[in-house]
């Protein structure tokens, strides 16, 4: 199985972000919303980090 | 501590059938099977999916499992998270799946997801054991 560098960082960002989800909040409407969040940060963070590796070898 | 815990849970009017111990040990061996066991089945099954997606995607991407017989500290540590998916990892000893090594550059985001999968398991096991006890409140 191959994958993308970015591909690895979204099936990542969506499984952590559901259990981060499920077992730090107790009602489900919180629940999604604290898993969307994960999953931004995530995906964010990770874009953030990716442009300032770049900008530190350039 | 436990006599105010099982006094919530009353309070809480959920007394649970199943011991908490039960509970606990039933989420570290199969994802989700701790939720399943308190009839939060949603919850299992999104659990059950998660892990065990993360850790057959950890294997496809050729991850190692590690061993307990290392000496370095990392690789202990890598091994209590992957042994953090219970039977998953139990299964992947006996049939000798993942890879003794990491030999392509790929095959580290693989031992990632399967050192990570078995964190969260033992998060979402806490979390069931927290349910049946009433420390968390639904």
């Amino acid at each position: 199985m191959t994958i993308s560098h970015f591909g690895a960082v979204l099936l990542f960002s969506l499984f952590t972000s559901v259990v981060f989800g499920i077992t730090q909040r107790s009602e489900p409407r919180m629940m999604i919303r604290f898993g969307a969040f994960c999953f931004a940060l995530f995906v964010g963070g990770t874009i953030v980090a990716s442009w300032v590796m770049w900008l530190i070898k350039h | 501590m436990t006599t105010n815990v099982q006094t919530r849970a009353q309070a809480a009017g959920k007394p649970t059938t199943t011991a908490p111990v039960i509970v606990l040990l039933a989420g570290w061996l199969i994802p989700g099977l701790g939720h399943l066991l308190l009839k939060k089945w949603i919850r299992a099954s999104l659990i059950f999916v998660s892990i065990l997606s993360m850790f057959f995607i950890g294997l496809a991407l050729k991850g190692k499992v590690y061993s307990p017989n290392t000496a370095e500290l990392l690789d202990m540590l890598n091994f209590v998270g992957g042994l953090g998916t219970g039977l998953l990892y139990i299964l992947a000893r006996v049939f000798d799946l993942g890879q003794s090594s990491v030999q392509i550059a790929i095959a580290d985001y693989g031992t990632k997801f399967i050192v990570v999968a078995g964190l969260l398991n033992i998060i979402s096991a806490i979390d069931a054991h927290s349910l049946a006890t009433g420390r968390k409140a639904s």
